[in-house]
């Protein structure tokens, strides 16, 4: 029992250790952003001095020509219509898809499951030249349009798989009394599924924040550029100035971090229920 | 009991997303298939213009097996899911058991989980961080070994293992996650009788809990391998691809072949080859799909 005893012990510090190592890259990034480059360049672990400021957030915030404030509002603008849009078409096609029948209904099903494999690489040029025919290059509403369709196939599935959990027999009911299918599933269906909905919000968010490529393909002038677009630019053109970028790094980490801190239940739902039924 | 009355108005829950996603996926895919059969100069080469992309050394290089990197973009991509792999699975498996029944348990999940919500494009700068000569954690431990110090991403012997195995620290809180959420639904009276019948702890997990494991593990092999042949962010980020292509991958190649260097031929080629894998990765979950639809 004594050796059991031990053996519990020995895992418990050795999981504590580990978490140590998973925390000290992030650790790592703090210090740098909040000392100064000369008590951090021999090691941030250092401790010898130690002078904590935030002028290398208001660095990064403020930066001459890639101003983090900017790119996160952008970021902003980008991400909430980006979220809206595909929840609401993507939602009502995966009531579609879980109660309605039609001929070719599977193969359609299977085609958009297929499209959630599929590298952004594939689509990116014919994306570009379609957004150029549009008048959409360099526009947020362009790249909105393209995240909201990039997010649809996995919304899709996720929500379709939510459907086929209700039980059927509310909405026979309603059909008896002669409701549309339309008001079924704004009246009926859609109140009962914001748990699933705030799963597929919080991770939709998450992925076009903190998208890069689409963002590095369809707008490219300074004033436009989103956050995640401007931290390689904050890297400084001679030496890396680890102090503003570390700072501009966390910056744009907050808004991922803080979702997380204050919605992981649905975060966590939505990651395991896209796979595990 | 549902369907029959007022078939054309279920036509309307699935127009808005058929429009968004025939126009901006689907016929993209296949206009990038279309051009991929075209050479740079525009003329018609069908297949040949794969074999010519195959054959140029940034994508293989079968002569850097004597002299070193690069391989290539295809074979980094290879060496990515090699290596990264059974590293995160396993990882996070290892990691789900210990922490299932640790005091504090949650906490250093979450910690472990910080990797997956931080955007790639700052994951890469934190690698970039931790493997630089001055101010590189890395070389800090290594310095304990006896290790000369330097920028490990700097290296073309090195810059792709730094970037392979860096990103295992921000990639295992996925397998842990999902072997976690995988543990919790396994019954717990299974491995009581079989304690009962006098079963080691070892042959519990082997002839009990791994088994049943088995749809989680299908999960998280398909979507890590997917992650590896996608990655993009990191890379563009901590090395550029570089130093001369040492740690270049598809993904980023097409984006020099499409957005650098405006041969979108080329580009499409790379794109097509990559979703190919892709959807090769697919099929073992599409098709237990199937199966549970009966």
């Amino acid at each position: 029992m004594k050796k059991k005893l031990t053996l519990m012990m020995g895992i418990v510090v050795a999981a504590w250790l580990l978490s140590l190592v998973w925390i000290v890259p992030f650790l790592g990034l703090l210090m740098t952003a909040i000392r100064p480059l000369k008590e951090i360049i021999h090691g941030w672990w250092n401790f010898d001095s130690f002078n904590p400021m935030f002028k290398n957030f208001l660095g990064a915030w403020n930066h001459p020509t890639v101003p983090l404030s900017e790119g996160m509002r952008n970021s902003l603008i980008v991400a909430v219509p980006a979220t809206i849009i595909p929840i609401f078409v993507a939602s009502i096609a995966a009531y579609g898809f879980a109660r309605f029948s039609f001929p070719i209904k599977n193969y359609l099903f299977v085609t958009i499951v297929l499209l959630m494999a599929i590298p952004q690489q594939m689509v990116a040029a014919p994306i570009f030249r379609i957004m150029k025919e549009l008048g959409l290059l360099n526009s947020y509403l362009g790249l909105i349009i393209v995240h909201s369709a990039w997010g649809s196939p996995w919304i899709l599935f996720f929500m379709r798989n939510f459907f086929t959990t209700l039980p059927i027999e509310v909405e026979e009911a309603a059909k008896i009394d002669g409701s549309s299918d339309s008001q079924i599933f704004f009246r009926i269906i859609l109140p009962m599924s914001l748990p699933a909905i705030a799963s597929a919000t919080v991770l939709q968010f998450m992925w076009v924040w903190s998208d890069f490529f689409l963002a590095l393909i369809l707008l490219y002038s300074p004033a436009k550029l989103v956050a995640t677009q401007r931290i390689p630019l904050m890297r400084g053109v001679y030496h890396v100035d680890w102090g503003i970028l570390s700072a501009g790094a966390l910056l744009v980490m907050l808004v991922p971090l803080l979702i997380f801190v204050f919605l992981q239940r649905y975060y966590i739902k939505g990651m395991v229920g896209w796979t595990i039924k | 009991m549902l369907s029959k009355k007022g078939k054309f108005s279920h036509f309307f829950f699935f127009a808005p997303v058929l429009a968004l996603i025939g126009v901006f996926i689907i016929f993209p895919v296949f206009s990038t298939i279309y051009l991929s059969f075209f050479s740079s100069s525009g003329k018609f080469t069908f297949l040949a213009n794969y074999l010519n992309v195959l054959s140029r050394r940034e994508i293989l290089n079968l002569k850097g097996f004597s002299s070193g990197f690069p391989l290539g973009a295809l074979l980094h991509n290879l060496l990515w899911i090699f290596i990264h792999l059974p590293l995160t699975t396993f990882l996070g498996l290892v990691l789900a058991i210990i922490l299932k029944d640790v005091k504090g348990g949650s906490v250093i999940k979450s910690i472990i989980f910080l990797g997956m919500i931080t955007p790639m494009i700052i994951g890469g700068v934190i690698l970039r961080f931790m493997f630089d000569k001055n101010v590189g954690i890395v070389n800090a431990f290594l310095a304990i070994l006896g290790v000369e110090p330097k920028t490990w991403t700097a290296y073309p012997e090195t810059a792709l293992f730094a970037l392979i195995f860096g990103s295992v620290w921000l990639w295992a809180g996925f397998s842990m996650v999902l072997y976690s959420a995988g543990l919790g639904t396994i019954p717990k009276d299974y491995s009581e009788a079989a304690k009962i019948d006098g079963a080691t702890p070892l042959r519990i997990f082997f002839n009990i809990t791994l088994p049943l494991l088995k749809p989680i593990t299908m999960v998280v092999v398909t979507m890590t391998v997917l992650w590896e042949l996608k990655i993009f962010d990191i890379v563009y980020i901590a090395t550029m691809g570089g130093p001369g292509g040492a740690s270049n991958v598809m993904g980023l190649q097409m984006y020099f072949y499409a957005f650098r260097q405006f041969d979108f031929n080329s580009a499409a080629v790379v794109a097509t080859i990559l979703m190919l894998l892709t959807l090769v990765v697919m099929i073992p979950m599409m098709t237990t799909l199937r199966g549970e639809r009966g």
